[in-house]
């Protein structure tokens, strides 16, 4: 882990509020795995405060770079999208705990913004010798990031737009869906199941979604969650999420009914883990998201 | 790539990466100028070997910044507010930023003093730097349960007592606000420890000084100034509180002002050891402290902008005495009204 001053090789505008910023950051680029994020400062001032924590959309080992896909969304990302060539960035990394790859086929799901930490993940998939299908979701053809990137990697790329301004109309989890009925069909039995993994990121009701049908299906699945940060190291307790705690393989006993309803859970069933450092990849079967937080 | 660009680029491809605490920011001759300044402190009987610790609930158990800080170089590490019992804390959202600052309501979310002990203390231990453990409860009892078990257990150099913590439902503030409570639990904790007892003030009330009276009467060794002021903040799109706890506590740069003045009067008017904090991010925020009568100061809510706030305190300070003559800290505290 790192806390330096990097230089600004590249700040590219995509959208009207999405931005590509790279950066110069050797070290940090050699230990950066997929999945993780790192904490980036918006100005020299004391207001706004706090860093940014920004998912890792480019790793580089061989130029030195890093690159973060990231949308305007305050005063913050505002502020850092004014940075240009040149500048320095004061950013701390990697941190965090990425996706472990496993199987031999993989699902990688992203909506919107989500498709940021997706990028690294599909490239380490392929070189690893996994059989990737990406599938994209925006809400329309503008909400669409990356796809030429993801397009320029072998994996098989779907793409669904809600308005259906671009590929099928209707979402990442009809596709899903699709995928896992041929994936079965081609490859029957439950031990079949092993050897895929869903991986996704995105919106909590995208993500929801994608939860009840991996689980339903018994599909291992890793999430990347999103959460107030403050530290990013782990110390200060902002950025949590709720995980089940598992006693003694016990745990198929105390799965909550139904997805986003855990009512029944008291708090011996459940406790807070650090988005920042347990995560911010969970698993799917350990992981309890509130699907009824608005967005 | 921009004229000129490539040779930045050149540069820190070929530059080690340096870890920023090899940074030397003085010269050979100052470097033993500096070694000549005593910056050693003792509040309420905890040595310290410089005034910087760090806030309570800032700075986890330490593990968490030693990759950007050597635990080694600070004054003490004073560690998450714990409990007799483990505590889940709020929901979230437990954080939101404001002007030149945040809010928090994490709730006291701790493992209790048990694992506290088991998992976290020994780890301290080997650090060999002073370890302040802030700690809470429902009840006075519980604050004295907490305080003998710490007690026993080696290895704690003094107990700092929230009694201020604005995010819980019970405890906290509302022994902090009411001088009588106050005093009952500072009472309490005294009554079941041996080790240096640092009462921690809330600064919403009305009369500071007269609260840190009450607990100097109450047998309290040395106090914090300030835990953070209750506030709230509400989301336009949504019109509802941010917070699921709805109000927390402000701190950051935008509370230094108020922390400031606080330790100016409770310096003035009680004679206990001061650790100042509310709002220090660089060595001058840390100085005002001092100058306003703070014997040390704990850096906070900075560690998150700035893993390396503490140290580079510390450096600043060693800085500012041999630029400016000073050979011993112990003189600044409280020259803005002493001299």
């Amino acid at each position: 882990m790192f806390s330096c001053s990097a230089l600004i090789l590249k700040q590219e505008k995509l959208t009207n509020d999405h931005y590509l910023l790279t950066y110069l950051a050797p070290e940090m680029s050699q230990r950066a795995r997929p999945g993780q994020f790192v904490h980036v400062r918006c100005g020299d001032t004391w207001d706004p405060l706090l860093r940014r924590p920004l998912s890792l959309h480019g790793i580089d080992p061989e130029a030195g770079t890093l690159s973060l896909l990231y949308r305007v969304v305050g005063r913050g990302t505002e502020r850092l999208s004014r940075l240009s060539e040149g500048e320095c960035l004061e950013v701390m990394g990697p941190l965090g705990r990425g996706f472990q790859l496993i199987g031999r086929e993989a699902i990688v799901i992203g909506g919107g913004i989500g498709v940021a930490p997706l990028l690294p993940l599909v490239q380490v998939l392929i070189r690893q010798g996994i059989q990737v299908t990406v599938l994209l979701g925006a809400r329309s053809q503008e909400g669409l990031l990356a796809q030429e990137a993801f397009q320029k990697t072998e994996a098989r790329v779907e793409i669904a737009t809600d308005d259906g301004t671009f590929g099928v109309r209707g979402t990442v989890v009809d596709l899903l869906q699709k995928r896992l009925e041929s994936y079965s069909s081609v490859n029957p039995g439950e031990e079949a199941k092993r050897d895929i993994c869903v991986y996704a990121c995105g919106p909590v009701p995208m993500l929801s979604a994608i939860w009840q049908i991996c689980q339903s299906g018994q599909i291992p699945l890793q999430l990347s969650l999103e959460e107030r940060m403050g530290c990013g190291v782990g110390a200060c307790l902002a950025c949590v999420c709720r995980v089940k705690v598992v006693s003694n393989g016990e745990n198929q006993k105390k799965q909550p009914a139904q997805f986003g309803v855990d009512a029944a859970l008291t708090s011996q069933d459940w406790k807070y883990a650090r988005v920042c450092v347990e995560g911010p990849v969970f698993w799917g079967k350990e992981v309890i998201l509130d699907a009824t937080r608005p967005e | 790539m921009r004229p000129g660009l490539n040779n930045l680029v050149e540069y820190t491809k070929a530059a080690r990466f340096e870890k920023a605490g090899d940074k030397e920011r003085l010269g050979a001759q100052s470097i033993s100028e500096a070694e000549r300044v005593n910056l050693a402190v003792t509040i309420g009987g905890i040595r310290m070997a410089n005034p910087v610790t760090t806030g309570s609930g800032t700075f986890g158990f330490g593990p968490e910044y030693a990759p950007y800080v050597d635990l080694k170089r600070l004054g003490a590490i004073t560690v998450k507010g714990t409990t007799l019992e483990p505590r889940l804390g709020n929901p979230v959202p437990r954080i939101v930023e404001t002007p030149a600052g945040m809010l928090n309501a994490i709730g006291l979310q701790n493992p209790g003093v048990e694992a506290f002990v088991q998992d976290h203390l020994p780890y301290l231990r080997e650090i060999g730097t002073p370890v302040i453990v802030n700690i809470a409860g429902n009840t006075v009892e519980e604050y004295a349960a907490v305080a003998g078990r710490l007690s026993e257990v080696g290895g704690v150099a003094g107990l700092e007592v929230n009694i201020s913590c604005p995010n819980v439902k019970q405890g906290g503030i509302q022994f902090g606000t009411d001088p009588v409570m106050a005093a009952e639990v500072i009472g309490a904790v005294r009554a079941s420890t041996q080790l240096p007892v640092i009462a921690k003030l809330s600064p919403n009330v009305t009369d500071i000084v007269a609260m840190a009276e009450g607990v100097a009467q109450a047998g309290a060794d040395a106090l914090s100034l300030i835990n953070t002021l209750l506030g709230m903040a509400i989301d336009v799109q949504t019109r509802k509180p941010v917070l699921a706890n709805i109000m927390g506590g402000l701190s950051g740069p935008a509370i230094k002002p108020v922390a400031v003045r606080m330790v100016w009067q409770v310096a003035q008017a009680v004679d206990l050891p001061i650790i100042g904090m509310g709002g220090i991010a660089t060595p001058e925020d840390a100085l005002e402290f001092i100058l306003a009568g703070a014997t040390g100061v704990a850096v906070g809510t900075a560690n998150f902008v700035n893993p390396r706030a503490t140290v580079e305190v510390i450096e600043g300070i060693t800085t500012y005495c041999v630029k400016n003559g000073i050979k011993d800290i112990n003189h600044l505290i409280g020259w803005a009204w002493k001299r």
